[in-house]
């Protein structure tokens, strides 16, 4: 089959060209010259590079925000996760229950009712005043809360996705669940769902603009406060939308990268 | 454990199991003895795996009850983990742990149950590779392994435990025919140097080479049992002839 199919190609070249050319990817290629031309204004426009340095101040805050609550939903999605899967129907039932939950509602209503109704009302039962914890912190804990819930269906398919034979093997050598888990079903696991995880991180990137409503000054937010009294709309938000293209252009691209080095380890 | 001499190492007494209202295992019994060669063979569906995974308590007998060395198979979970020690077990599938070499495959449980440090686990490893034969693909992972070879390395890993018994669960089914032979060398040296072993396997050559006993299951039960002679010369039941008949050709 492949070697007939070689043939064909080598004696109509004209075929392999035009193979060639649907096979390039110009989705690339149209996107970084979409960045580019953009670049090329913020470079030589002044009104654009007074916008573009006023977003940049809130990168910091993008960047760690979606660092810190990543990290912190990978530990929460990893225990519920692993709930998830739990002999123990009490614990079982306990990370279903958070998570059709979290599942079942929108995520800015989310991050509303986490920062304003349930830290406070934490808080408050800890005998801490209402404004002891500060909107960056209660952003992160809504990112983290949420985005646990998600994580943690990631990893219950990955651990699904491990055959049962293996935890057998691992028992019948007299390791205990928690060690064949351990050292036999998550390493597995995890490296299986590593592009999921990927692909969740990019979602979180995005989805810290969310945060702008509490007031934290991420990109959106310091966006949205520069447009309020220069009125420039246009300017501000094409080069806004070009910060989170960038960014996802470039996070996806590493993660692509990181993913052919650890299958070429095998 | 010191035990008096007539204690079998493997007692299985009125076991029933049911999968739903299915009956997989129906009051089996069955001894084995120190240092016996058993092999079991029946059509599929006749409950073969189900008892030598009750064994290791893999599966959790619904009635009856099962001595392995003295120690009562339970629900106690420190009487299933001493029992698992001894027990070691060959699956069909090899079931190596992919994500690890083929050294690390065998000096995992060493470590994290026996609790033998890496240098002891390693040479206990090596010694045991050159037994199976393959020490030169230690630092290979199981994937870049034939399927005789990965079996032989399963094997390997259950050896690692010094276990009294070795349980066999159709092992050179899921290999080329030119793979097999390995294997079963392998298993027949195991058995030359005296390991209790109970081998599900419709392999004529080990039953004829190896095998004390064949018991013959069908539907949940045990319907016969005896020395290879007889019951591949000459069985007894109307179901074994039939099955022998499509097995033997
Ligand atoms: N976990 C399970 N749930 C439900 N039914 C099961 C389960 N395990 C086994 N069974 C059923 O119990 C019966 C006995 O299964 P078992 O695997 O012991 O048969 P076997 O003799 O090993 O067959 P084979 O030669 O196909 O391996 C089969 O009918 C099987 O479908
Ligand atoms: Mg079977």
């Amino acid at each position: 089959m492949a070697i007939e199919h070689d043939q064909i190609m080598a004696s109509r070249p004209g075929v392999t060209w035009r193979t060639g050319l649907a096979q390039f990817p110009w989705w690339f290629l149209i996107i970084t010259s979409i960045i580019t031309i953009m670049a090329l204004r913020i470079i030589f426009d002044p009104i654009y590079r007074d916008i573009f340095t006023t977003i940049l101040q809130g990168l910091g805050v993008t960047l760690y925000v979606t660092v810190v609550s990543f990290s912190l939903s990978l530990l929460l999605g990893l225990v519920l996760g692993l709930g998830r899967v739990a002999k123990n129907p009490l614990l079982r039932n306990l990370a279903i229950t958070y998570i059709e939950f979290i599942r079942g509602v929108p995520m800015l209503v989310l991050i509303f009712t986490i920062s304003f109704a349930v830290v406070p009302l934490v808080a408050r039962t800890f005998g801490l005043p209402n404004n002891a914890v500060s909107l960056t912190t209660r952003a992160i804990i809504a990112l983290v809360l949420i985005y646990g819930a998600y994580i943690a269906e990631i990893f219950r398919a990955g651990i699904e996705s491990i055959g049962r034979g293996q935890m057998e093997a691992a028992r019948s050598l007299g390791m205990s669940r928690v060690q064949a888990m351990r050292y036999v079903v998550l390493p597995q696991a995890i490296r299986n769902v590593l592009p999921a995880l990927g692909n969740d991180l990019i979602a979180m990137l995005k989805d810290s603009s969310l945060v702008s409503v509490l007031g934290v000054r991420e990109m959106t937010q310091v966006a949205r406060l520069s447009v309020s009294t220069s009125f420039r709309y246009e300017e501000t938000y094409f080069i806004l939308t070009l910060f989170y293209l960038t960014l996802t252009l470039i996070l996806s691209l590493l993660l692509q990268v990181l993913q052919r080095r650890m299958r070429a380890k095998g | 454990m010191s035990q008096p001499a007539n204690q079998p190492m493997i007692l299985i007494e009125n076991v029933s199991k049911y999968f739903g209202s299915f009956r997989a295992l129906d009051r089996v019994n069955l001894r084995v003895e120190a240092g016996e060669v058993l092999m079991i063979i029946g059509p599929s569906g006749s409950g073969k795996s189900t008892l030598l995974r009750c064994i290791n308590h893999l599966e959790v007998p619904d009635a009856g009850r099962i001595v392995v060395d003295g120690i009562t198979v339970s629900n106690n979970e420190a009487h299933i983990n001493a029992v698992r020690a001894e027990v070691g077990m060959v699956f069909q599938r090899f079931e190596l742990f992919p994500h690890l070499t083929v050294l690390e495959n065998i000096c995992l449980a060493q470590q994290k149950v026996r609790r033998r440090s890496r240098q002891e686990s390693e040479q206990i490893a090596w010694q045991l590779l050159e037994k199976v034969g393959i020490p030169e693909q230690a630092h290979k992972h199981p994937g870049q392994l034939s399927g005789g070879q990965q079996q032989r390395v399963a094997i390997a890993r259950s050896l690692a435990m010094q276990p009294k018994i070795m349980l066999f669960d159709e092992p050179t089914s899921a290999l080329d025919p030119e793979m097999i032979k390995e294997v079963l060398d392998v298993m027949l040296a195991l058995a030359a140097e005296g390991m209790t072993m109970v081998v599900v396997s419709h392999e004529m050559g080990f039953a004829r080479n190896a095998a004390n006993r064949v018991v013959f299951m069908d539907q949940g039960r045990i319907i016969e049992q005896g020395p290879p002679e007889a019951i591949f010369g000459d069985p007894q039941h109307e179901r074994t002839k039939l099955f022998l008949s499509r097995i033997l050709h």
